[in-house]
């Protein structure tokens, strides 16, 4: 699209060049000390001291329960995940669409807080549900301790079997029904067709959610820790934290967290390796077509029960947890049986208009995931601009180092930016908001670049030129033409930023000082504290807060599409 | 011999009719083309007889035996109807290899291996694709995904072979090539074919009789000449081919456009409710006009354009606009001349 | 309204040359078609003029103004040639409403409020969509679209219209109703046109004069419409107009053979020198006749035969040959032609291309 004038100026060098120094600055620096602080001691590579680390028995113990609760999760999230998008895209069940949408909502809440609420239900002695069977039913013990592998396991499934429902879901609903319809009038009967048909053509959605599960459960803080930290199970993450906030930043800590810092790297570029392998030559072309709806499998007599088994599921998962949050934040003292007496409004009126800590969590939460998210949109559009618009050399480091974060779990970027900021270079922003900015961007870059490529590959070069053959310059022309057509990426990028930031955890809870705790890093320390009801009651805010955000950004999102 | 028989099929969505009290019969080995514009029924009839869509009325038999009917509530599922089947957008599945896609009717009918691989290599031979048969069937064309669908049809040596538009996501090119070999395969095995397609000229290149279909109603059954030179009615004549209409004032002493009158071209008597009527429309192909020195129905050339093989003519009588098209051998007028206009096979409709 | 003079222009791609050398006039107020295969330059050239890419050498005017010039620098940018342009993907921006597409050249030129209005809605209804103009892209079919685009490119009065491959993507019908109405306009309004094209029957029916392009970004041949399709120069461009039948001629003293057969060549005399020949002629230039044991004609077989409607082509083998014929369906019933499979006929052949060498037969449609 470029013409041999614009360059006279050099503009793509120029927005080349910047792009880059924002990459490098925010992304591959911070990346680059922890290899460099995990291999290199007293100014020489060492491959020994990282041995040792790893046989530390605290250090292979958590790389094994990392790999072991990932594992787990994985497989159950998987078939619960297939399941009920089978359910809700091949057969008759009552009321599939919004079943549907039902089954996307564990994707607004919190893992962490829904560990939470599991905590205050299930935990051995205190646990709700455990005391109404111990002391009402005359059990013996509990009838589930969820400070267990299969409860961090149970909990976790419930948060991320949506990653493989809607990658499932969506490939079901966009699979030509030709492909099951011929091999019907091959002679094949359902049960065979779902066999060798259906499953093998969606066998490459099922496996991308199972990995992305997979990562997001090995580089996942808030359940392990909220669960796990009472019984000694830690994960890698959680032994990050661990050694960088009880070891108080000593070095040999730091040495430890980088190392396991950089396990965990290359753990999750294993796992998106083998995605895009599983993408790149798996994914089939199938959809095409004059579509009719899919034949459904009738589902008879098992009609009723299965209907009755999702809502059991979604009551569950959803309400029951959600509900919990609300009446626990609304009791007098942890504890309590729910009476209306013990139940008060003064916990949240409290948080609200009277605690400094929970005030400052909240405005700090809003301020960093409004500022995050403007910052990477707009260096976002530009530097997708340059990637997907531009001829210029080069450009696919920015691609990479772009994309990097996404494969690079939180609490490793939150190192990273420790090793950076803390003084090294002259400038030390530990213990304020700044630190926790800077993580947020290079974490949410990602989302930017994708959001906006996505949106600027779909302005035709032919768009641009027919301004310019129109009598626009370049500059009209991205008045015009560009800018307004990639305003709804841009829109979407920052609410695919600000939302996730707003309840974030895992990144600040590594950075996170005295006046700058998010609400997440809130909720999680008053937890810690002992503090359950007013952590609780933060959770429920918080809750209600997300569920504001989501409902705003479904009417920007379908606003848009009608007009 | 009827070996097919569609009675009184019919099939509702809601409140719309689909189809609509259809009676069809094929005979072994005959092709039939269902050919009508998008939502007319043609593809719901199909369905019907493959099985995928039950009936709001009628039945349906295929030889002796009853496959589908609404007053038994009996409908034999599609995957015991042996039938062959080859849809539009290919589906072919590319998880298995082009052998597999053809074998997997024969395995799932548990046929003895050896015969399958026989049974097998016959179809793929059939439709030049021995060499492909390793290969993913991502790896071929358009035309080859399809030859995979024919070949995978064929190998359950079916008796009705099923085609929902097979050829209308093939590039022109290959499109006419298909048609040359579905043509032969069914010389070859004696299957009989029920299309459905949307394209006049491939219906009449590859089919024994049309049914030609307009919102659930059959409209004409005929052979493709019959369909093309006695149209049923004014539907039929304007969606098989070209056409161009007049309406003319009629009267025993003849006849009027515009106003203005103009002798009977030869041998053109419109029926006699039309006269009774005073008015008709005359209807004729753009290449079915000839331009005479003398006689004929008079008007003036508006625009020529040569096309090549042929020459289009726009000439406006009246105001009304006759479309002629003569090969480009026949030296016509110029533009801003005047001529005469000779219907060689006029059609006589109502005005509406 | 303007003349486009192209003077010795070379472009290359990463070393390789697509056009060059390359020079060519087009006169004021004609339409002009570049014909060529997919990937022979020719969008390449549009480019050039229209100022999207430079020139390697040579120089491009528009109504005697250099806008290119490889030996100067000199480059008017795109904005500046006064152009309008319209795009195979319509480019229509999917922002802006149907008046507002159309209006923005106007914009851009600062016309004021009355005239861009009065001239926007000229241009919309010169392409039949007055009363659209408030409509969205989106809510347009395909030939909408294009004929928003067209306004668009239409309304500044720009004194050259670049058309890319505008039709490809409608369907047939539209298409055909489309190319009139871009002749239409063309001459209405007195414009000078530059359409690229591969399709050869859009090329025919809509220029005043069309180039022949080869896949190396060579001119074959320019002329009327008649003349190239009628009097090609050589068989790329007899191949490239249309189906295209080869049949092989042996020169043997006077007599003349067909192929390596001793059946006789019956028919037009060739016009060319040398033994081996090749007489090239169109589907609509086979005359049929039933074989009554008389002598007219060439001796041929029917192999394959398609009613189509409105015309029956057949597949006639002569003398191990296969040629394609097309024969209008009500002359067939007239005259007994209607022929089935295997049946014996007579060829005689109205007009024959003679090409020198034996030119191994293949259609181009």
């Amino acid at each position: 699209m470029s013409t041999a004038k614009d360059s006279r100026f050099g503009t793509p060098e120029i927005l080349f060049g910047l792009s880059v120094a924002v990459l490098v600055i925010v992304v591959a620096v911070p990346m680059l000390l922890i290899f460099f602080n995990a291999f290199w001691v007293d100014g020489h590579f060492n491959v020994a001291d990282v041995v040792k680390v790893l046989r530390h028995p605290e250090t292979y113990k958590a790389l094994g329960n990392s790999l072991v609760l990932s594992v787990g999760v994985t497989i159950t999230g998987t078939i619960v995940g297939t399941f009920f998008a089978w359910l809700v895209t091949r057969t008759d069940l009552p009321f599939k669409k919004s079943m549907k949408l039902l089954f996307l909502v564990p994707f607004m809440l919190p893992a962490f807080i829904g560990a939470l609420a599991w905590k205050m239900l299930l935990s051995p002695r205190a646990g709700y549900i455990n005391r109404f069977f111990m002391d009402v039913l005359g059990f013996d013990g509990p009838i589930f301790d969820i400070y267990t592998y299969a409860g961090i396991i149970l909990v976790e499934t419930m948060y991320l079997f949506p990653f493989v429902f809607i990658q499932v879901s969506g490939a079901l609903e966009r699979m030509d029904p030709t492909l099951e319809e011929s091999a019907r009038i091959s002679g094949a009967d359902l049960f065979t067709i779902t066999r060798k048909i259906t499953i093998p053509l969606v066998l490459p959605s099922i496996l991308s959610g199972a990995l992305l599960i997979m990562l997001y459960s090995m580089a996942h803080f808030g359940t392990v820790a909220v669960l796990g930290i009472e019984t000694g199970i830690y994960n890698i993450p959680t032994l990050i934290y661990e050694k960088i906030h009880q070891s108080a930043g000593s070095f040999d800590s730091i040495r430890t967290a980088t190392v396991l810092a950089t396990v965990l790297v290359i753990t999750a570029a294993l796992i998106l390796w083998l995605q895009n392998k599983v993408l790149s030559k798996g994914r089939y072309q199938i959809i095409a077509g004059k579509s009719f709806r899919p034949t459904e499998l009738k589902l008879r007599g098992l009609r009723v029960p299965l209907f009755v088994f999702c809502l059991l599921y979604i009551g569950f998962t959803i309400v029951l947890p959600t509900a919990t949050i609300f009446m626990v934040g609304g009791l007098k003292t942890y504890g309590l049986p729910f009476t209306a007496e013990n139940l008060t409004l003064a916990n949240y009126n409290h948080i609200l208009f009277e605690w400094d800590l929970t005030r400052d969590a909240i405005w700090n939460s809003i301020s960093l995931g409004l500022s995050s998210a403007l910052v990477t949109m707009f260096a976002g559009v530009v530097i997708s601009y340059v990637i997907v618009k531009m001829k210029v050399r080069g450009k696919g480091i920015l691609e990479f180092l772009g994309m990097l974060p996404f494969s690079v779990p939180g609490s490793v970027i939150a190192l990273g930016v420790i090793l950076a900021w803390s003084g090294k270079f002259g400038v030390n922003l530990y213990n304020t908001v700044w630190i926790i900015l800077l993580a947020y961007i290079a974490r949410y870059m990602a989302f930017s670049l994708k959001a906006n490529s996505a949106a600027l590959e779909q302005v035709h070069d032919s768009l641009v030129e027919a301004a310019r053959a129109s009598g626009a310059t370049m500059a009209q022309a991205l008045r015009d033409i560009v800018i307004p057509l990639v305003r709804p990426g841009m829109i979407a990028a920052f609410f695919l930023i600000f939302l996730p930031a707003l309840r974030e955890l895992t990144v600040s809870v590594l950075l996170y000082g005295p006046t700058t705790r998010t609400i997440g890093v809130a909720i999680y320390t008053l937890n810690e504290d002992g503090e359950t009801v007013y952590s609780a009651a933060l959770a429920g805010i918080a809750l209600v807060i997300i569920v504001l955000g989501e409902v705003l950004i479904k009417r920007l999102v379908t606003g848009k599409n009608n007009s | 011999m009827a070996y097919i028989e569609l009675n009184q099929v019919t099939k509702r969505f809601g409140e719309v009719v689909a189809v609509n009290q259809l009676d069809l019969s094929i005979a072994q080995g005959e092709c039939v083309a269902m050919l009508g514009p998008s939502g007319c029924g043609k593809t719901t009839t199909l369905r019907m007889v493959a099985g995928f869509e039950d009936l709001d009325d009628g039945e349906i038999r295929v030889g002796d035996k009853l496959i589908s009917s609404k007053r038994e509530k009996y409908y034999l599922p599609p995957e015991q109807r042996n039938f062959g089947m080859v849809f539009q957008a290919f589906a072919v599945w590319p998880h298995l290899s082009v052998f597999e896609n053809v074998a997997f009717p024969l395995r799932v009918r548990k046929l003895p291996k050896a015969e399958i691989v026989a049974r097998t290599e016959e179809a793929l031979k059939h439709t030049n694709l021995l060499t492909a048969a390793a290969g993913s069937p991502d790896d071929l064309s358009g035309g080859g995904k399809q030859r995979v669908a024919l070949a995978r049809a064929l190998a359950i040596r079916p008796d009705v072979m099923l085609l929902d538009e097979p050829l209308s996501s093939l590039d022109p090119h290959f499109r006419e090539e298909m048609r040359f070999e579905i043509k032969d395969l069914q010389r070859r095995f004696g299957f009989s074919i029920l299309y459905v397609t949307h394209d006049q000229s491939e219906a009449m290149a590859l089919s024994d009789r049309i049914l030609v279909m307009r919102s659930g109603l059959v409209q004409q059954v005929g052979t493709p000449l019959e369909v093309y030179g006695s149209p049923a009615n004014r539907f039929v004549f304007e969606f098989i081919g070209l056409s161009c209409f007049l309406q003319a004032g009629l009267s025993p002493a003849g006849m009027s456009i515009d106003g203005v009158a103009h002798p009977w071209p030869a041998g053109v008597v419109p029926p006699d409710e039309l006269v009774a009527a005073g008015s008709g429309l005359l209807a004729a192909r753009p290449t079915e006009i000839d331009f005479v020195s003398e006689r004929g129905v008079r008007g003036e050339v508006v625009r020529k354009a040569y096309l090549g093989e042929t020459i289009d003519y726009r000439v406006m009588v009246g105001q009304a606009e006759v479309r002629v098209q003569k090969t480009r051998r026949v030296a016509g007028p110029a533009v801003g001349e005047f001529c005469g206009l000779d219907f060689l096979r006029p059609h006589w409709y109502p005005v509406d | 309204m303007a003349d486009v003079r192209i003077d010795g222009v070379g472009k290359k791609y990463a070393g390789r040359a697509v056009l060059s050398d390359l020079s060519l006039t087009l006169n004021d107020g004609e339409c002009f078609t570049l014909l060529g295969p997919s990937g022979c330059g020719k969008t390449v050239l549009m480019r050039l003029i229209a100022g999207f890419e430079t020139p390697d050498c040579g120089v491009i005017s528009i109504g005697g103004e250099p806008v290119a010039d490889a030996a100067s620098g000199q480059m008017l940018p795109p904005d500046k040639r006064g152009l309008g342009m319209v795009f195979q993907d319509y480019a229509v921006w999917p922002h802006m409403s149907v008046f507002d597409n159309v209006a923005y050249p106007l914009k851009l030129a600062g016309t004021d409020a009355v005239a861009l209005r009065e001239r926007t809605l000229r241009a919309v209804g010169l392409v039949g969509l007055s009363g659209l103009e408030a409509r969205l892209p989106s809510q347009l079919s395909g030939g909408q679209q294009q004929r928003v685009a067209l306004a668009r490119a239409l309304v500044s009065e720009p004194r050259l219209l670049l058309l890319d491959e505008p039709l490809n993507n409608l369907d047939a019908n539209l298409r055909e109703e489309m190319r009139f109405e871009i002749k239409a306009l063309q001459q209405k309004l007195g414009i000078t046109i530059l359409y690229v094209t591969h399709d050869q029957e859009i090329a025919l029916g809509i220029s005043d004069r069309l180039a022949v392009m080869d896949e190396n970004g060579v001119l074959r041949q320019i002329g009327a419409p008649e003349e190239v399709y009628e009097r090609p120069v050589d068989d790329f461009v007899f191949r490239f107009l249309g189906i295209a039948n080869f049949l092989p001629v042996r020169r043997d003293g006077d007599s003349l053979y067909i192929g390596g057969s001793m059946a006789a060549w019956v028919g037009p005399p060739p016009d060319k020198p040398g033994a081996t020949l090749t007489a090239g002629f169109r589907p609509s230039d086979v005359l049929l006749a039933r074989d009554e044991g008389g002598s007219d004609g060439l001796p041929g077989i029917i192999r394959r035969a398609s009613f189509l409607g409105a015309q029956v082509d057949y597949l006639i083998d002569i003398a191990g040959t296969l040629v394609r014929a097309a024969l209008p369906s009500h002359e067939c019933l007239a005259r007994n032609l209607l022929f089935v499979e295997g049946d014996r006929c007579r060829v005689e052949l109205a007009s024959v291309q003679w090409f020198e060498g034996n030119i191994v037969a293949g259609d181009r449609a």
